[in-house]
């Protein structure tokens, strides 16, 4: 009998997870340990060999975090997933496990400020280099290729300007060079888009946004697709003797789950930002109602922006559901169960009159953060992007009226009132 | 009948096996037919090491092939191209054996017909170290998408 497909809800809460087999627990144990006892020194070296699946030091794996990993490798559709302590890190242990010195990439200009800087500056430190370009022009990807570029690299849904990929042009552009394209699936979640559907072939996560879904964890996650053919001649870290973890060949070894094997063995052992067992079990809390969040954040962030677009206070809404959006047909291909939680929007009087809205709201919270349960606000160019110059913020999308919305799962009358007493008193 | 590719077709294919005749296994530590073999052996299989090439591999004695091999042989674990796995898959059923699996990227629907046709389950394009830590326990500990759904406790 054929294994059954079973349904993405069923994911969200079984994938990756089965009852304890010592004691039967039904919830996931949290192994709240560092390290794991050998049997033997026979089965130590196996272990250290990687002859046989096992744990060793939770640095490299944990039983609770792999819980984490298998369910979000589940839902996105893919092979194999490797947890980090933030979005940041995943994303950083992605890229420096495809990425050397002297090698290349080449990003979306409308990144996220974090991964911006990550690339630009902190990257550029260890002599890789990257290249920004229109986000909206795959041609501009295809044009800023050179013989030392290893991705492509672009997200879902932008944050802020809200931008969504062609996903399905730009993995056409990275497979034409034969390197892989990675995006930034946080904003969509896998319940909104699969990218692997779409043909990227490694997607990674802020798990602490829409995955978490309650902004008490951090969290991060890469998900390698298992279709990428590796042994292609440009990525000969995979396919040759690694001096990293003493002569293993990766993708000849662990075929389709090769990356995530060296991203794990390598990049994670050695820089070690590791997420914590305790963090992985919160996140899975999270993640066992993704399938009933985000159709209301969805509903909720199309209604409230309707609801702007008519009101006289507000100069411009940008949310890529809404009639007219630059993006709409975009979103129609790659989110048709909606275009997620997050808007922006520009007040009437400028700079001066978001500040006093932010400053009126009464239960959105001010903070630096999305994907929370709770509604969220910011002023994007004095905070999250407030180490950009004006040039490169307008460059990432960031005006200096816009105000962020993060919209959560309240009673959508009450989220609309707040916004209404504010944007009135942003107006005097 | 077809070839066996589902959890529980691969789980008692291997909870009921104990003799794995490994055909094509290498002496070299590195090489992914040697982590097959060792990850069975650290698993409670006994291994039979099948290479012309080799007397000795992973401390067990190594024979020139399968008609060789004096004892019985619950699975042969083929790591050959696949032209080479028909006369294999006679072999297989000469032998009496249970299950022909191929490895994986190994496909041969000539050698699937002949061990189907001889009585054998077979097992196509599966890495036999995989599926084993995929359906009994292990791959999960990697981050690996087992596919495994279930609420009862493993055994």
């Amino acid at each position: 009998m054929p294994d059954r497909k079973f349904g993405f809800d069923t994911l969200c809460l079984h994938a990756g997870h089965v009852p304890d087999s010592e004691t039967g627990a039904r919830a996931l144990p949290i192994y709240q340990t560092t390290s794991f006892v050998f049997d033997s020194a026979d089965h130590a070296a196996s272990l250290f060999n990687l002859q046989t699946f096992g744990n060793v030091y939770s640095r490299i794996s944990n039983p609770t975090v792999a819980a984490l990993e298998e369910r979000v490798a589940a839902l996105e559709g893919g092979r194999a997933a490797l947890a980090a302590a933030t979005g940041m890190a995943a994303q950083m242990v992605a890229l420096l496990t495809l990425c050397r010195n002297g090698d290349h990439v080449v990003a979306a200009r409308t990144l996220y400020g974090g991964t911006y800087s990550q690339l630009a500056t902190t990257f550029a430190q260890f002599g890789i280099d990257a290249t920004f370009v229109d986000a909206d022009d795959p041609a501009a990807f295809r044009r800023a290729l050179k013989s030392n570029t290893k991705a492509v690299y672009a997200e879902t849904i932008g944050n802020p300007q809200l931008n969504v990929c062609d996903i399905a042009a730009l993995a056409e552009v990275a497979h034409g060079v034969g390197i892989p394209f990675v995006i930034d699936n946080t904003l969509a979640s896998p319940y909104l888009c699969r990218p692997f559907e779409h043909g990227a072939d490694i997607v990674v996560h802020s798990v602490t946004k829409y995955l978490g879904g309650h902004g008490t964890t951090m969290g991060g996650i890469l998900v390698e697709s298992g279709k990428f053919p590796w042994d292609n001649g440009n990525f000969p870290q995979m396919t040759e003797a690694s001096r990293g973890y003493h002569g293993v060949r990766f993708y000849e070894t662990f075929g389709d789950f090769g990356f995530t094997m060296k991203a794990r063995m390598e990049t994670m052992r050695t820089l070690g930002p590791t997420l914590a067992p305790l963090s992985a079990f919160l996140l899975l809390q999270g993640i066992e109602t993704l399938h009933l969040r985000m159709p209301r954040h969805c509903e909720s962030a199309l209604a409230v922006a309707q609801h702007l677009a008519a009101h006289r206070a507000v100069e411009w809404v940008n949310y890529p559901f809404l009639e007219g959006n630059r993006y709409e047909k975009l979103a129609q291909r790659y989110l048709p169960h909606g275009a997620g939680g997050i808007l922006t929007f520009g007040v009437r009087g400028g700079a001066a009159a978001g500040e006093r809205f932010i400053e009126s709201v009464q239960f959105l919270s001010h903070l630096a953060n999305v994907g929370d349960a709770k509604s969220l606000v910011i002023h994007p160019a004095s905070t999250t992007h407030r180490q950009l110059s004006e040039d490169e913020q307008r460059a990432a999308g960031v005006t200096p009226e816009m105000i962020r919305l993060s919209i959560g799962l309240e009673t959508l009358d009450d989220i609309l009132w707040d916004v209404d007493q504010a944007l009135e008193k942003s107006q005097r | 009948m077809p070839t066996v590719d589902d959890i529980a077709g691969l789980r008692q294919i291997l909870t009921r096996s104990r003799v794995v005749a490994v055909v094509g296994l290498s002496e070299h530590w590195y090489r992914p037919s040697y982590f097959a073999a060792k990850y069975l052996l650290d698993h409670g299989y006994r291994i039979i090491p099948v290479n012309p090439n080799h007397t000795e591999v992973l401390g067990e004695k190594c024979y020139p092939d399968l008609a060789s091999v004096p004892a019985t042989v619950d699975i042969v674990d083929c790591f050959r191209r696949p032209e080479d796995i028909p006369p294999i898959a006679r072999e297989a059923v000469a032998k009496g054996a249970k299950v022909l699996w191929m490895q994986i990227g190994i496909r041969s629907e000539e050698g699937a017909r002949i061990a189907l046709a001889g009585g054998l389950d077979v097992v196509m394009n599966r890495c036999v170290k995989i599926e084993h830590a995929r359906v009994i326990g292990g791959l999960h500990w990697a981050g690996v998408n087992t596919g495994v759904i279930s609420a009862r406790r493993p055994a």
